[in-house]
C-alpha cells in the first residue's frame, strides 16, 4: 500500500481538479443543452475517474462513475435530451463521487458512503423517458426500485468500446520548416534569392541562410527574425508548467522577504554616504530585489477563477430551490491572488454569493411588479486596485434597507437613536457586519440581511482586507472586500509616537490630515477628542494614550483617518514618516495576546517595529468612548447665519437645550469628588471650589438618580467664577432654526423648541447660575463659599 | 555517572543555568523596540538576523526590577517551541559540566517567584547553581510583583 500511497494522491489531486471542471461544465450545459463539446468532455472526464477508479480497485467509486457515464453517454448520443432535472442528477453524482474521494483521503477507505441513492436516481432518470426512447434497456425499467444496486452491476447496456481516451498530449515539436520557405511564404523574400542563397550554401558559403540574405539586402532583419521565431519549437503546456512544492515556495518567499529587508536598509545606508556609485549600485540591487521579489509573488499567484469556479453551483442550486432566476456574471476572473489569500477568500465569498441570492435578489413576481427584468443578475467583479485586488459581489435586488438596519442597530444597543440623523448612510449600512447585528437578524429574518456579515469580516480583516458595502434601493447591493496581493509583505505607513516607531497597514489608511493647532484643529466633546472632517465629526484616538504613554499636545500632530470595523476614527499619532512595503514577521503568540499588534516587523533601520492592529484599535477606543464618556455627535457648525447653536443635554426623561455660547466647557467628575458645602454640592475644579445645580431638581425631573461613576456637567463662566449645571447626558450639539418654539410657563425655562424631531426644553441660564450660586452676578462676593 | 552540560548566566549575582541544548545561541544586542502593554517582563522585541525575538526580562520574572534597557544587554536565546525566545540576563558564564550527584532541589529555604522557576541546585566550587524551567522562565504571563 506504500507505493500506491503516491499513485492514489495523484489521483485524488487530479480528480479534484476535473470534478472541479464537470462543475463548471455542467451547469454551462444546463444554458446550452447541445453543445457536443461540453457533453464530450464532462464524458471523457468521468470516464478518467472511472478507469482510474477501476484500476486502484476502489469499486464504489468505479460503479458510481459508471452509472454517471451510462447517463452522460445518452445524453451524448442524443437517446436523451439535456434537461434542469438530468443535470441535476450528475451534479448529484458529481458529489457522490467528491464525498468518495474525500472519504479515500482522510480514512482511506470508501466504505461508509451512501452511493445507492444516487445511482438509484441515475436509472430512474435514465428510465424516465424509457417508455418513450425506444432505446432504453429493457432490464432496467422493472427492478430499478427494488433492486436497485445489482440492477446497476447486471445491467451494462452502454457501449464503451468508442469511448475516447483522455486526450494525447500535443506534439512535442512539430516538423520544423526551412527557413526560406517561411520567408517566401510571409512575402519577405523572393524565391529566387532564397534559390540562390541556397547554392551559395551548398557551394561552400558557411554562413546561414538568413545572414545571406540579410548580408545581401535580400530581406528584412525584423521579417528574418520573426521568421527564426516561427521556426523554434514550440513548448507544449506538459513542457512548461512544473508542479511546484507549495512549502518550497513559502520557503523562497521568505528569503526574497528578507532580502527586501537587506535592501531596505542598504538602501538607506548608502544614501548617507551620498557615493554617487554606491547608490547607482544601491538603485539597481533596489530594481533588481524588487522584479525578484514580484517574480516569486508571481509564481505564487492564482487567478481567482479558482474559488469562482465553483460559485455558478452554488447559484444554480441555491437560485432554484428558492424559485429564483439569477444570471450570474463574472468580470476579471483572471486577477491573480496569492493562493493562500485565495484559500481565505473562497468562505466568505462563498457567503456574500449565496446571501446576494437569498436575500439580495427578490422572486421573479417582485421583479416584474417592480418592473424589472425576472431574472436577476449577479455579477462578480474583480480588479487591481492599488497594491490590493478589489473583490465584488453586486446584486440588482431590492438593496439594503437602511432605516431597517438602523432601527435594528438602535434595538441592539449598537447605536444610540441620536446617532443616527447624523451618520453616513454607508456607516449605517456597515452595521451589518456587527457581530450583535447579525444574530439579532437570524433570530427575527425580518431584515434578513446581515446573517453571518461579521464572520465575513473577521475572516477578511484576518488576511488584512477590509470589507465595506454600498445599495441604492431598488437598485442593488454592493459588497466590496479589499484583499492584499500577498500575506507576507505589505504596504505600510511608519509613524512615530513617542520615541518609538511603528506600522500601519495601508489598507486601513484613508487619509491624514496634519493638525496645525489653527486652519484644523483637535476639539472637545465632553472631553472626547474629535476632529471635523469636512463638517463631519471625527472621533479620535489618541495613539499615545492608547498605548499607555504620556499624552502629548494637540498641535503639530497627524491624524490618520482610519477605516476599520464599518467605523471612521482618526488616530492620532506624533509624525507620519513614509510608506514602506514591509514584510510581516509573526509575533510571540503571548504578545499577540494583547490585541494591539497584528503583527512585527523590520523596519529600513533594521529595528523591530510593531504593526499595529487598527480593527482591535478601533473596538478598544470605542468600547472605552462608550464606558467613559457620551461620544457628542455634532453636525456641521458653520457658525452664524442667524441660527442659534445649542448644547442639547438629557434630564431624566426631558431633553433640555443650552445655548452654546454660553457653555464654556464640558466636564466629567468621578461621583465621589462631588462634596457637600452646607446644603450645596460643589466640586474642586482647577483651584477653585465649582458648585453645582442639578438641573433635575431645578425642573423639577425628580426621576431616577443615574447609575454611574461619573456625572456629566456644564461649566459657564465669567468674571473669573464658574458654575457647573449637572446634566444626565450630553446628547448632541444641534442648531435651532427657531421654528415650533413656543414660550413656557414653566419656572427655569425661556420655551420649549422642536430639535431633531423630538421637543426639546431651553433652559433659562440665568435662572439657573442663580440657583447655583445666587451671588453670581454680584462683584461684591469673591468667596463663594461664605454664602453656603 | 550521568553528567549534563549547561549554560550559566548570572542575574543579581545569582549564578543560573539552563540545559546547552535549550540554547540556540548567546549574544549581547543593544537595540530592542519596547511592546506598551505588554506584560512587565516583556524587555522589547529585537532583530534577530531578519527574526523577531521577544526578549523576557529574566530580572522581572525573579520578581526584581526592570533591566536598564539602554546599552548592550545579553541575551541568552533559547530554541522554543517553534518561536525562539530570549532571556535577557546580566552576565554570561561558562558552559559546564555538572555530575547528576552535585544535584539537589532547591531548598527550602528558596521562596517568592525565583521558587517557581528554579528545578534544582547545583553545588559547584565555592558556589551554587540554580538550574532553570525553561518554560517558566519565559513564561510573562506569569503573576509578577
Amino acid at each position: 500500500m506504500e507505493d500506491l500511497g503516491e499513485i492514489v494522491g495523484e489521483f485524488l489531486m487530479e480528480s479534484h481538479e476535473n470534478l472541479d471542471q464537470i462543475d463548471r461544465d455542467l451547469v454551462s450545459l444546463e444554458q446550452e443543452p447541445d453543445s457536443r463539446d461540453l457533453i464530450s468532455r464532462i464524458f471523457r472526464a468521468i470516464h478518467t475517474i472511472k478507469g482510474t477508479s477501476g484500476f486502484l480497485a476502489f469499486t464504489r467509486l468505479e460503479k458510481l462513475a459508471h452509472a454517471g457515464e451510462s447517463l452522460l453517454s445518452r445524453l451524448r448520443d442524443g437517446v436523451q435530451p439535456v434537461t434542469p432535472e438530468t443535470i441535476t442528477v450528475l451534479l448529484a453524482t458529481i458529489d457522490g463521487v467528491r464525498n468518495l474521494l474525500s472519504s479515500i483521503e482522510e480514512n482511506n477507505t470508501e466504505e461508509g458512503i451512501d452511493i445507492d441513492s444516487t445511482i438509484e436516481r441515475i436509472h430512474a432518470q435514465m428510465n424516465a423517458p424509457a417508455a418513450a426512447a425506444p432505446a432504453a434497456a429493457p432490464a432496467a425499467a422493472a427492478p430499478a426500485q427494488a433492486e436497485a444496486a445489482p440492477a446497476a452491476e447486471a445491467e451494462t447496456p452502454v457501449p464503451l468500446d468508442e469511448t475516447p481516451k483522455r486526450p494525447a498530449p500535443e506534439p512535442i515539436a512539430e516538423q520544423r520548416q526551412p527557413l526560406g520557405q517561411i520567408l517566401v511564404e510571409a512575402g519577405a523574400a523572393q524565391q529566387t534569392d532564397v534559390a540562390s542563397a541556397l547554392q551559395q550554401q551548398i557551394e561552400g558559403d558557411e554562413r546561414k541562410l538568413g545572414t545571406i540574405l540579410l548580408e545581401e539586402g535580400k530581406a528584412a532583419p525584423a521579417a528574418v527574425s520573426e521568421a527564426l521565431q516561427t521556426q523554434a519549437p514550440k513548448r507544449s503546456i506538459a513542457d512548461s508548467a512544473i508542479r511546484v512544492d507549495v512549502d518550497l515556495l513559502d520557503t523562497l518567499m521568505n528569503m526574497v522577504g528578507e532580502l527586501v529587508l537587506a535592501r531596505n536598509q542598504l538602501v538607506r545606508g548608502v544614501m548617507e554616504i551620498g557615493d554617487a556609485t554606491l547608490v547607482r549600485s544601491a538603485q539597481r540591487l533596489g530594481m533588481i530585489t524588487s522584479e525578484l521579489q514580484e517574480g516569486i509573488m508571481k509564481t505564487r499567484m492564482q487567478p481567482i477563477e479558482h474559488i469562482w469556479s465553483k460559485l455558478p453551483r452554488v447559484v444554480r442550486d441555491l437560485s432554484n430551490s428558492l424559485g429564483k432566476q439569477v444570471q450570474l456574471v463574472m468580470e476579471g476572473k483572471e486577477t491573480e491572488l496569492d493562493r493562500s489569500l485565495l484559500e481565505a477568500v473562497k468562505d466568505p465569498l462563498t457567503h456574500l454569493v449565496r446571501n446576494a441570492v437569498d436575500h439580495g435578489i427578490e422572486d421573479p413576481d417582485r421583479r416584474t411588479a417592480a418592473g424589472k427584468n425576472p431574472e436577476g443578475t449577479l455579477t462578480l467583479r474583480a480588479y487591481h486596485e492599488g497594491g490590493h485586488v478589489a473583490v465584488e459581489v453586486a446584486d440588482d435586488g431590492a438593496g439594503l434597507n437602511v432605516e431597517r438596519i438602523a432601527q435594528k442597530a438602535v434595538e441592539n444597543g449598537l447605536l444610540r437613536p441620536e446617532q443616527i440623523p447624523s451618520m453616513d448612510k454607508r456607516d449605517i449600512m456597515a452595521m451589518v457586519f456587527q457581530p450583535g447585528f447579525s444574530t439579532a437578524a437570524k433570530v427575527t429574518n425580518v431584515s434578513g440581511r446581515g446573517v453571518g456579515m461579521d464572520v465575513v469580516k473577521t475572516n477578511i480583516e484576518q488576511i488584512g482586507g477590509a470589507v465595506s458595502v454600498d445599495s441604492t434601493p431598488g437598485e442593488g447591493t454592493v459588497w466590496r472586500l479589499t484583499i492584499p496581493l500577498t500575506l507576507a509583505i505589505i504596504q505600510a505607513l511608519t509613524v512615530d509616537c513617542g520615541d518609538q516607531r511603528y506600522v500601519v497597514p495601508q489598507v486601513a489608511v484613508l487619509e491624514l490630515v496634519f493638525i496645525d493647532g489653527n486652519a484644523t484643529k483637535v476639539e472637545y466633546a465632553s472631553g472626547a477628542p474629535v476632529y471635523r472632517l469636512r463638517g463631519k465629526l471625527l472621533p479620535l484616538v489618541r495613539l499615545d494614550r492608547a498605548l499607555g504613554f504620556e499624552v502629548g499636545g494637540d498641535q503639530g500632530v497627524y491624524v490618520m483617518v482610519l477605516q476599520a470595523d464599518g467605523r471612521r476614527f482618526g488616530l492620532v499619532v506624533d509624525r507620519v514618516l513614509n510608506t514602506e512595503e514591509v514584510v510581516v514577521k509573526a509575533l510571540n503568540t503571548r504578545l499577540k495576546d494583547i490585541g494591539l499588534y497584528s503583527g512585527a516587523t523590520i523596519l529600513g533601520d533594521g529595528k523591530v517595529g510593531l504593526i499595529l492592529d487598527v480593527p482591535a484599535l478601533a473596538r478598544r477606543s470605542h468600547l472605552a468612548a462608550d464606558s467613559e464618556r457620551e461620544n457628542v455627535v455634532e453636525k456641521r457648525g458653520t457658525g452664524g447665519g442667524g441660527t442659534e447653536r445649542l448644547l442639547v443635554t438629557a434630564v431624566g426623561e426631558r431633553r433640555v437645550a443650552i445655548p452654546l455660547d454660553t457653555v464654556t466647557r464640558l466636564e466629567e467628575f468621578p461621583r465621589d469628588r462631588l462634596e457637600h458645602a452646607g446644603s450645596r454640592e460643589v466640586v474642586q475644579y482647577r483651584g477653585q471650589i465649582l458648585p453645582l445645580v442639578r438641573l433635575s431638581h431645578l425642573l423639577g425631573a425628580y426621576g431616577e438618580e443615574l447609575e454611574g461613576d461619573t456625572v456629566s456637567v456644564v461649566v459657564y463662566s465669567e468674571g473669573g467664577k464658574s458654575v457647573a449645571l449637572v446634566v444626565d447626558r450630553i446628547v448632541d450639539i444641534a442648531e435651532n432654526s427657531t421654528t415650533a418654539r413656543r414660550d413656557a410657563e414653566e419656572d427655569g425655562l425661556v420655551g420649549t423648541a422642536v430639535i431633531q424631531q423630538r421637543v426639546t426644553e431651553l433652559l433659562d441660564v440665568r435662572r439657573a447660575i442663580l440657583a447655583a450660586d445666587p451671588n453670581f452676578y454680584s462683584d461684591a462676593m469673591d468667596d463663594m463659599l461664605v454664602e453656603a | 555517572m550521568a553528567s549534563r552540560q549547561f549554560a550559566t548566566f548570572e542575574v543579581a549575582g545569582q549564578l543560573f543555568g539552563v540545559e546547552v541544548h535549550t540554547v540556540q545561541e548567546v549574544l549581547s544586542y543593544n537595540e530592542y523596540t519596547p511592546v506598551p502593554l505588554a506584560p512587565s517582563a516583556v524587555g522589547g522585541l529585537f532583530n534577530l538576523r531578519g527574526q523577531v525575538i521577544a526578549a523576557v526580562d529574566l530580572r522581572v520574572q525573579l520578581g526584581l526590577a526592570r533591566q536598564a534597557m539602554s546599552g548592550p544587554v545579553m541575551n541568552v536565546i533559547l530554541r522554543g517551541d517553534g518561536e525562539p525566545v530570549s532571556l535577557l540576563v546580566d552576565k554570561i558564564g561558562e558552559v559546564v559540566d555538572l555530575e547528576d550527584e552535585t544535584f539537589e532541589p532547591p531548598p527550602d529555604t528558596l521562596s517568592g517567584p525565583t521558587r517557581e522557576l528554579v528545578v534544582g541546585t547545583f553545588k559547584l566550587d565555592g558556589r551554587l547553581m540554580l538550574a532553570l524551567d525553561v518554560n517558566q522562565a519565559v513564561d510573562t504571563s506569569r503573576a509578577t510583583i
